[in-house]
């Protein structure tokens, strides 16, 4: 379904011009990073791709239709949803929607709640976890159907140390498996640890996009060099 | 006072002694509601998730419309269905005026609009909750509509008992295309408002008490049910 | 779940509307059945001619309307204007007299408009005219109800002048005397469903015998002419034995305190 073209997309809400236009290629490979100031247009840049969005203008063209192409992918939110179940029946959501067999649901969802450890959870009710579990349920769901696409917004933008190493650990390994990653954080250590590439979006438009070391090591613009020197940008 | 002590003691012993014509009735007045509720379930369930889960031109409209109709008279439903099943009416041929089938539509009636509003009100602040989630995971309308009725299914017994109080404390309707007939469509309602005419207040008072105790233990038994289910905890 | 099988379990056990040939529907009026005359008489019927009679309870203008649109095979009322146009109408085949009880005014104990005093009942209604305290009334065009109007009417008074003395209720003969009781009030009743009450409250029999109190009940077929699903054949049964000897013998037998309260008269 690669590559991801993205040709002068806009989003508009009420006149107002939030995001774009964009213009974005994206290859099977690696992991993708989203960085920018709150505001910037993260969250909507990442909704639109997805599919999530109605496009004011321009085009977000996958190389097979987007019907296709929507059951290949998994979106991880900022704030995890989870459903009112177990967590081994959050887990085989996915699983059951793509008519899967109950059987074979549970033994992958047990396969993954063994990997983001919360054996002894099960049969615990998912809106009752702390955040940093919830999010690592939310992951594990995303990742769950095998998807060749895994979008995550701020995924442990509000997880301590250990919770956001899991969370890592398993998206390195994901994408090893040939998912396809694009995060978004604004958290630039995160960004050293996990970039492939990286997208960096201000006020709406994207300033650049450019390998990890590239972005660091010359900053494509007086607002990324601020963002990476860790001042405030206005 | 001493009404109400004579037919407590009455409705004591009307309930010890097993008095048949008794429960003969107390079985009719449930059989009666809770087909009704049955016959509701299944078109306010589904009904209320789908308004909550699509788009529509007159939605609004619809909403509205659902929750005026709460307030329903039941003696104009009783006169409606009157007409519609009385051999000079439409449906006259089928002959179902004076049975227990023609109390059960009545009724269902009656309690549909209730508890679609219900129901419509709970699955619409649990879609806020899911929406994003449900449509990444690429979910069909009907799964929508599955989901939300099985994760919302506490507030849908309430909606069940609002509709179970409504119907079995019916008297307006039933009483006109049942007819209150002994031994066929006499229900606790009816034969209530039948003891009251022949001034015998105490065993309509007795009859009172049996439809309370009717009631209460149904609502028991429910939230037993609900307490008993695995991960009652929200 | 539980609704389900719980509903399901009910059903097995509660086998009702099934619809046999042997099932007849009356209209009966609401004082045959208060008076607990019915229970009295109809499972004699039943058993003698092997029916399942299903008696609707209601007052004689809901009755006639009820025959009028075919919802039950016969009507037993006690309105005789409305029986005649009924069967001049072609509704029933005929009128048949089957018995008769009285009526009579049931009033406050202290009998404020001195009604027992009265030589006639029209005297009685004349003197509740003047004094106005509280009366009844159905309300509900029953035979009752149109039997007051009727008597308003001999003495030229129209109850509205009551003002808001005068209560129409628009019940049946019971809950309309639970009223009467309530409020104290003067009440025209059939003096069957009065004995039969129990909820009697300070309120006495204060005039009756008058030959306008008559009470004659008839019963009227309908006609399988107009409404083809009539069970004319079953009524026909019902009608032979309501006309004889043994009806009669039990309808002149029923007794509440110590009184016959209702006469038979077929012929």
């Amino acid at each position: 379904m690669f590559p991801l073209e993205v040709s002068s997309v806009e989003i508009n809400i009420k006149g107002k011009r939030i995001l774009g236009p964009i213009n974005l290629l994206l290859k099977q490979e690696g992991i993708s990073v989203l960085l920018g100031a709150n505001g910037s247009g993260k969250t909507t840049l990442l909704e639109t791709l997805h599919g999530l969005r109605k496009l004011s203008k321009g085009k977000v063209r996958w190389s097979i239709p987007n019907k296709l192409a929507a059951k290949e992918q998994s979106f991880v939110f900022q704030t995890p949803v989870m459903l009112r179940r177990s967590v081994l029946e959050n887990l085989m959501y996915p699983l059951r929607v793509r008519r899967f067999s109950k059987p074979n649901a549970i033994k992958e969802a047990m396969h993954w709640v063994k990997k983001i450890g919360l054996e002894k959870k099960i049969i615990q009710q998912a809106t009752l976890l702390s955040g940093g579990e919830m999010q690592a349920v939310a992951v594990a769901r995303a990742l769950i159907t095998k998807p060749k696409m895994l979008f995550l917004d701020e995924p442990t933008a509000s997880l301590d140390g250990l919770a956001k190493k899991t969370i890592e650990d398993i998206l390195v390994l994901a994408a090893k498996n040939d998912t396809k990653i694009i995060m978004s954080t604004h958290d630039l250590g995160q960004a050293k640890r996990l970039a492939d590439d990286i997208i960096y979006l201000h006020k709406g438009l994207m300033e650049s996009h450019c390998l990890k070391d590239e972005f660091l090591n010359s900053p494509p613009s007086d607002a990324a060099k601020q963002f990476i020197a860790g001042d405030i940008i206005i | 006072m001493n009404e109400i002590l004579q037919g407590l003691a009455q409705a004591f012993w009307l309930i010890v002694s097993l008095d048949t014509e008794l429960i003969t009735i107390s079985l009719r007045s449930l059989y009666v509601t809770l087909t009704a509720l049955l016959v509701s379930t299944i078109i306010a369930f589904p009904l209320a998730a789908l308004i909550v889960v699509t788009r529509f031109r007159f939605r609004r409209f619809v909403i509205t419309i659902l929750n005026a109709l709460m307030g329903l008279p039941p003696v104009v439903v009783g006169l409606l269905v009157y007409i519609l099943f009385s051999r000079s009416g439409p449906l006259g041929v089928l002959g179902l005026l004076y049975t227990t089938s023609a109390m059960i539509i009545a009724q269902a009636i009656i309690i549909t609009p209730l508890i679609t509003s219900v129901a419509h009100q709970s699955m619409q602040g649990l879609w806020a909750d899911y929406r994003d989630l449900l449509i990444s995971i690429n979910t069909s309308k009907p799964q929508r509509i599955g989901t939300l009725m099985w994760d919302s299914r506490r507030a849908l017994i309430t909606a069940c008992l609002a509709g179970f109080g409504r119907g079995i404390g019916e008297v307006g309707a039933i009483m006109i295309v049942g007819g209150n007939i002994d031994n066929a469509t006499r229900v606790l309602t009816t034969a209530i408002s039948l003891e009251t005419s022949r001034g015998d207040f105490s065993l309509a008072l007795a009859l009172g008490f049996v439809l309370i105790s009717l009631a209460l233990s149904v609502s028991f038994a429910t939230h037993w049910f609900g307490k008993t289910e695995r991960g009652g905890l929200w | 779940m539980i609704r389900i099988l719980f509903a399901s379990a009910v059903l097995f056990f509660v086998q009702i509307n099934t619809a046999t040939a042997n099932q007849v529907r009356l209209a009966v009026t609401s004082s045959f059945h208060n008076s607990g005359l019915s229970d009295h008489l109809i499972p004699h019927v039943e058993t003698d001619l092997k029916l399942d009679i299903q008696l609707v309870v209601v007052g004689t203008g809901q009755a006639i309307k009820l025959g009028q649109n075919g919802d039950v095979d016969a009507i037993l009322v006690h309105s005789k204007p409305d029986e005649e146009e009924f069967v001049k109408t072609g509704f029933a085949k005929h009128r048949r007299q089957i018995m008769f009880n009285e009526y009579v005014i049931l009033g406050p104990s202290t009998d404020p408009a001195n009604i027992r005093l009265a030589n006639s009942l029209l005297d009685a209604f004349r003197r509740l005219s003047k004094v106005k305290t509280n009366f009844v009334s159905r309300g509900d065009l029953s035979g009752t109800h149109k039997k007051e109007i009727e008597i308003w009417k001999k003495i030229n008074f129209k109850p509205e002048k009551y003002g808001k003395n005068y209560l129409s209720v628009g019940s049946n003969m019971g809950k309309a005397i639970n009223i009467a009781v309530a409020f104290n009030a003067y009440i025209l009743s059939d003096k069957a469903t009065w004995l039969n009450h129990k909820n009697k409250g300070n309120l006495i029999i204060q005039f009756e015998g008058d030959q306008l109190l008559h009470n004659q009940y008839s019963f009227l077929p309908i006609s399988k002419k107009r409404h083809s699903h009539i069970k004319s054949k079953l009524v026909e049964k019902i009608e032979d034995w309501l006309v004889s000897e043994k009806s009669k013998n039990l309808i002149n037998s029923y007794i509440i305190e110590n009184k016959q309260v209702f006469t038979f008269n077929a012929n």
